[in-house]
Order: C-alpha cells, then structure tokens, then sequence
C-alpha cells in the first residue's frame, strides 16, 4: 500500500519524457565558469589566483564561515580571471573562469567503476571528508551537506530518510541514477546513516518509478535490510521534506521547525551519490546528472554535467536553442528557476535544464477570484492562497504572520491550480520574506 | 543573441479556467433542463434563453457602459445565473418574470457588489425571492404549461406537493390521508413530478448533476451532503415524533427545492465558505434552517431563504474555520 503526505497535493502531468534516456558524459567545455557562491550561505573564498594551473578535483575555493562550502575544480587548466559574471538568475557574482587543458585529474581520484563497499571512516572523518568535498543538497536548496549531517547536540536523528520521490513533472535525472547507481546511493545512504548514528533509513520512492522501486528493493535486499524502500502514491510535492516525513512516518514537522525537530534528517538521490563518491572514491563534488528536457525537443537526454559549463554549450551541443522554445528553466517546471542569461553556468545543484514554449508557459489572463476554494484545497501546508495574496497585496503583514504565510513551501501548487490565473506565489513570495524576517529578528525566548 | 523569458515559477498552468468551471455546471445542469423541456416543452426553452441571454447582456451593459471594465462575459458565469433562475421558476411564468429576475440577479446581487466573485448573496436567489415577494400571485402558481412531448401531467392540480401537505395539514389531516388522497409515489418524485419548478421536475436528473459535478472535481461533496444529511436527520426527528403531522424524509427530500438547492444553489462558489470545516457548517445550518420553514414558517417551501441567509454567514464561517494547517504546532524559540 502506497502512502502519500496528509493535506492536499496537486497531480500535474508527469512528462517524464526523457525516463529512458540513460545517463551519457557531457563533453568537456572550453572554458569553466564556477561560481563561488554554489550553496546556500556564505560565497566561498578564492585559493587559486589568476595564470595557475589546476587539475580536475582540485580545491580552488574554501568554505567561508559556518554555513559555506568547498568548491574544486572541475577541471584541469589555467586560471583566466575571477570576475563577477552572471548567475542563473543574471545578477553578476565572482566566478572563477578557468581555460580548459585537457582532463588531468588530480592524484588519488578513484576513478574506476569499481564499487567499494567497506565504510572504514567513523561518524567525525566522514563529516569532515565530506565538507572537505563540497558536498551540499542536490535537491535544489544546496544546503551544505555537513552541516545537515551534524544536528545541534540537543536534537536526536532517529532516522535518515532519502528522498527519491522526484515529484517534479519532466526531472529524470535521480530516476537514472537509481537505475544506473542503485549500489552506490544505497552504499552513501549507509554513510550517511553511519555519521548520524542512525539504525534506519526510509528510501521515498513515487510509484511511477516502478522499475527504480524494483531495482533498489532487490539491491537493498543483499546487504541493506536497514534501508527500507518505501513507494509513495504520485503526489506533488511530495519531494518536500515535510511533506517526505509526513508521507513515510506520519510525523509532522512544527511551524518554523525542521526535519530534526521529528527526529528525521533528508537527503536527496544525488547528495546521497556525492557522499558515495566522496567517501569511497575520494572524489569531490565536481558534476552531476542533469537532465535536458522539453517537449519543444526532438531528443531528450540525460548527462553527467561538470559543473561551470555554460548553457549556451550545453545547447550548442544538443543541436542549438529549439526554435520554439522561449524560456530555459534551471530545475522542473513547479519549482525551478527561469534562466536569464545563456552564457550563465551550471552549479553544483543544477539537476535539469527544462525548455519551455511559450503555449506551455504563457501565464493566462487574470481575472476575478471567484472562491472556489481550489487554492484551498491543494495547499500542502493548510494554508489559505486566496486570502495571504488579498493580504500581501494590501502589504497586512500582522495578519499575513496570523494566517501562517511563514509556513509556505512555495510548491506553486496555488498558482498552478487556480482557474482565474491570479499569480498567487509571486505576491506571497514576496511578503512571506518580509514576515520571516520579522520573526527572525524577535528576541529569543 | 536568444531573449529569454523570465517569470517566477510555477512556470506551468493547470487545465482548469473559470469558463471551464461554469461550462461544467451548465452541463451538469442539463439532465435536468432537458426533462424540464420534456415535461414544459417551449416554455422550459423560453424562461431559460430568456434568463441567460438578459444576464449576460445586463452584465455587459453595466459593464461597458456604468462601471467601465473589460467586459467578463465570456467566462459564462452571467449565463448560467440566468439558468439557474429560470429553473428555480415555475413552469408557466411569463417571460417577463424572468427578464425582472434577471436584471435584480445581475445589476442588483452581482454587479453592485462588484461583480464576479464579490457578491455575499447567490445572484440568482436573490432574482428569485425578489420575484417571490413582488409578484406572489404568478410565483405560486404551478400550472403545467402544454408539452409538445405531452399532454399536460397527470396531477396537474397546480399545488405542489409541500403546498398540497402544508394546506393538508392545516386542514387537520394526517400525513397518510394527504398522501392516500393525492396518489403521491416516490417513484413519481424520483423521477417525473407533482408540480414545482421548471428544474426540479426530476429528482434524479439533479443528482446526476450532482454526479458529475462530483467527478469532475467542479465541488466537492462537503455543502450538499451536509445539506441533505441534516435535512434527513432534522425533519427525520419531528417525524418519528409525530408521523401524523410531519412527512417523512424521503418525502422531504425528493419534494421542493431540496436537490436544486443542495447541489446548485448553496454550492455556488462565490457565496459558500472555502474549507471543509466552513462547508459542513454552512450546509447544516442551510438544513436545519430550510425544515424549520418548512414545517413552522408560513412558506411550503424554505431552501432559498435558507440558502440566503447562510450566505450572509459565510465571510464569518472563513473567519473563523480555517484549514488544517500543516504546521499546527509551533516550534518555541
């Protein structure tokens, strides 16, 4: 029996059209574009300076601060510059821009396909070999993955919990790597398990990933009995953490609380391969499968991505910008990021590349609210669309704080399901920052 | 160089429009529009042509000419008051009826407010009740108008069967001597009729409507369950108290306004409450409200009344009944 998560939930058309395309190397590009600022917090701090030469998997930046991450090469060649150049929402941030020469990695990168099952590292040395790696969240926020794995010494983790619902409509690339590195993320989940100190892990699959589902239960049946693979009904936005714990454990995490506070920790498919990769094979977070995607294509591809390759590349390489597309989103269509400019990069995080035709996207007209109640009806957290964006466009903050707009998630389900196309998120986006901040800034009691 | 579009996500759309909405509830309404053209034949035709058509043109003059928007008549929403106020009419009124109906449901109910999705009131119960209290005579008056398909009905006695059990009743009749006397089946209730509106000729062609309704997602079961649930159980006490005076449920829900009103009339998404907790309580009061008038006020029938007085509770049931929230428990400090 499949579970789901307790309130609302939306079904927008699956669109998995590039489910079978198997995972390939993206050529190495010209020229890498690293961004500095590749994870959540602190940008991270230069250790390379112009005319060096660097080799694939080197670090050229240190994490800056607590919340902060490494950042390596991904690879091997002369440093050209580090100038501000523009992010994927087009805003200029210091990048490190590296010529490429060749592919010479550095020493001590394992990079046979051999599967190495012995964890010999305790709980301190792979947290700290994983921050020395880089590993941040690849399910889209780029939290620092250490951090994550090192919960404040009041809190317990219970369980670990890995999320492989990829409820997002178009996005294949966790479901290749499932498929393709069944072992190896089960063998990260267990590293995982092993810096926490948790007994369990719960593996949330959606059930229109049957064949992933089979793959891992008949992986983690030889060997990983303490993973258990659990299938959930197809239900967006089930690959929200709170919505993840909900759906497995019944468990529901407090207003402005986090998964620790249930006793669960949640990672993603791909963090759970980094960590894999950076325990095992030494091997720091420097690509990742991306899927590029779109029905405006003619063929749908997965790639294993080094990080800093421009989209302009990535689709020069896949036979040019389709005509009919007319916006490049970095993420899936519910909650991924448009992308401003083509000669932007992709970063650690980047698991898509989703083209869109203006019929496909084209916001409709708004009209009247005529109260349906639908907005109602699908918000994940309880919540009541209709009446936070009437109170964030008369900017009623207090009231805004009493009907909980602090609580949403930004899934998109609103927006997507309100039949006179009021832009619902773009308004409460906008105050729920204002009154999180308002929170944030109280005094502590 | 590509421009490229840029806009916060979600960056796409559900199927779902307002116009496909109300498409979906003029079809759900169409059961029982064509048994009421069965039944009425032109004269079904023409109160609802009539009804739609000075709907949507009242809202477009105002519209255009008084407050200066973008006409919105396409969203079919002006049309289907007028529908709905037809089918809530009797079968033999005249089409200026409905043409007064139709100006107090739109110009008065809708657009005074604001228009779409702004009124407190159901526009076309408020067309109705003005209808009932201005021009009492031809609102009561249930004479089956000529079918092209029939001859008359049956039973046109030009009662309905609540006036028919209230007149009973207060003649000192028992329940069994009304029903012995006028030959009433539930059969006939359930699908064919005993005089009453142009739309609630058949009982089973509005729970159809209802079906589909359901299945399409249009509305979810919550305000006609509740409302026909507490209807049972209300009217259901007083009559295991005193069969004699008071019919029984069945009765009560198969006759009058009940099914129009529950699944088309409370239903309306503008003037109903918006979570589930609201929904159950709006219809529960519609309920308790509509049998209380029905065996103790003055009228055969109560569920407009009901309807419109519920409505005016709504923006307080919002006030007050919130979703589940998620995060219902807070995380101190």
């Amino acid at each position: 029996m499949s579970r789901t998560f307790s309130i609302g939930g939306i079904h927008p058309g699956d669109n998995k059209i590039s489910a079978n395309a198997a995972i390939e190397n993206f050529p190495l590009m010209e020229t890498a574009y690293i961004s500095l600022s590749q994870h959540l917090g602190a940008p991270a701090e230069p250790v390379v300076a112009k005319g060096d030469k660097v080799k694939t998997g080197q670090l050229i930046a240190k994490a800056n601060g607590f919340i902060s991450a490494n950042i390596h090469s991904s690879v091997s060649g002369t440093v050209t510059s580090i100038e501000p150049y523009p992010d994927l929402s087009g805003n200029l941030v210091p990048h490190i821009i590296i010529k490429v020469e060749g592919d010479e990695w550095l020493e001590g990168i394992d990079r046979s396909e051999d599967i190495v099952r012995e964890i010999s590292m305790d709980s301190k040395e792979i947290i700290g070999k994983i921050a020395d790696a880089g590993v941040v969240g690849l399910g889209g926020a780029a939290f620092p993955t250490h951090i994550k794995l090192s919960p404040p010494p009041n809190k317990k983790a219970e369980f670990l919990m890995i999320n492989g619902a990829e409820c997002e409509p178009y996005l294949t690339s966790d479901y290749r790597v499932m498929l393709e590195s069944t072992e190896q993320i089960l063998i990260g989940t267990k590293i995982m398990m092993k810096a926490l100190g948790v007994k369990k892990a719960y593996f949330g699959v959606e059930e229109n990933k049957p064949a992933a589902i089979k793959k891992l239960k008949a992986v983690a049946s030889k060997g990983y009995k303490e993973i258990k693979i659990v299938s959930l009904k197809k239900m967006y936005p089930q690959g929200g953490e709170k919505q993840l714990i909900d759906a497995i454990l019944k468990r529901r995490v407090p207003s402005m609380g986090l998964p620790i506070d249930t006793g669960v920790v949640v990672h993603n498919v791909g963090t759970a391969l980094a960590v894999y990769e950076a325990i095992q094979k030494n091997k720091p977070l420097i690509d990742g499968v991306v899927t590029v995607t779109g029905k405006c294509m003619t063929e749908q591809r997965n790639f294993r991505l080094r990080v800093g390759t421009s989209f302009d590349t990535i689709m020069y390489a896949i036979g040019g910008f389709p005509k009919d597309a007319v916006k490049l989103v970095n993420g899936g269509p519910m909650m991924g990021k448009a992308i401003s400019k083509m000669e932007a990069a992709s970063v650690k995080s980047t698991s898509a590349l989703l083209l869109l035709t203006d019929k496909e996207t084209r916001r409709g007209v708004e009209g009247n609210c005529i109260r349906c109640g639908k907005c109602v009806d699908v918000c994940p957290m309880g919540l009541e669309p209709y009446l936070l964006n009437r109170l964030s466009r008369a900017n009623r903050l207090e009231d805004l704080e009493v009907n909980m707009v602090h609580d949403c998630i930004e899934c998109g389900s609103c927006m997507y399901s309100c039949p006179a196309n009021i832009p619902l998120l773009d308004t409460i986006r906008l105050t729920k920052t204002q009154v999180l901040r308002i929170i944030r800034s109280r005094p502590k009691k | 160089m590509k421009k490229l579009l840029v806009s916060p996500a979600p960056h796409i759309h559900g199927k779902e429009s307002t116009r496909g909405l109300m498409r979906d509830v003029i079809i759900a309404l169409a059961p029982s529009l064509l048994v009421s053209i069965y039944f009425f034949g032109f004269s079904a035709i023409k109160l609802a042509f009539v009804g739609a058509i000075t709907c949507v043109l009242v809202e477009y003059a105002i519209q255009k000419y008084i407050i200066k928007a973008k006409p919105s008549v396409k969203d079919y929403s002006a049309a289907l008051t007028g529908l709905l106020l037809a089918l809530n009419l009797p079968p033999n009124s005249p089409w200026w009826i409905v043409f007064i109906g139709s100006l107090v449901a739109i110009g008065i109910a809708k657009m005074s407010f604001g228009g779409l999705g702004q009124n407190l009131f159901n526009p076309a119960l408020v067309g109705r009740v003005f209808l009932l209290v201005s021009f009492p005579v031809i609102m009561t008056d249930w004479t089956t108008p000529a079918s092209w398909f029939r001859e008359g009905i049956d039973s046109s006695t030009g009662a309905t069967a609540l006036s028919i059990v209230k007149e009973g009743l207060s003649k000192g009749m028992s329940m069994d001597e009304i029903f012995a006397q006028n030959d009433f089946s539930y059969a006939q209730m359930l699908f064919s009729k005993i005089g009453g509106s142009v739309g609630e000729v058949s009982a089973f062609a509005l729970l159809l409507g209802l079906v589909y309704l359901i299945v399409r997602k249009v509305i979810r079961p919550h305000i006609p369950l509740s409302i026909l649930g507490s209807v049972a159980i209300f009217s259901g006490i007083f009559w295991l108290i005193s069969p004699e005076n008071y019919p029984d449920p069945v009765f009560t829900l198969l006759t009058g306004g009940i099914l129009m009103g529950a699944i088309f009339m409370a239903t309306d998404y503008v003037t109903s409450p918006m979570s589930s907790k609201g929904m159950v309580i709006y219809g529960v009061g519609i309920g308790i409200i509509t049998v209380l008038i029905r065996f103790f006020g003055a009228y055969p029938e109560g569920i407009s009344f009901a309807i419109l007085i519920m409505n005016a509770t709504v923006p307080l049931l919002n006030n007050y009944f919130k979703p589940e929230r998620f995060g219902k428990e807070v995380k101190n400090g």
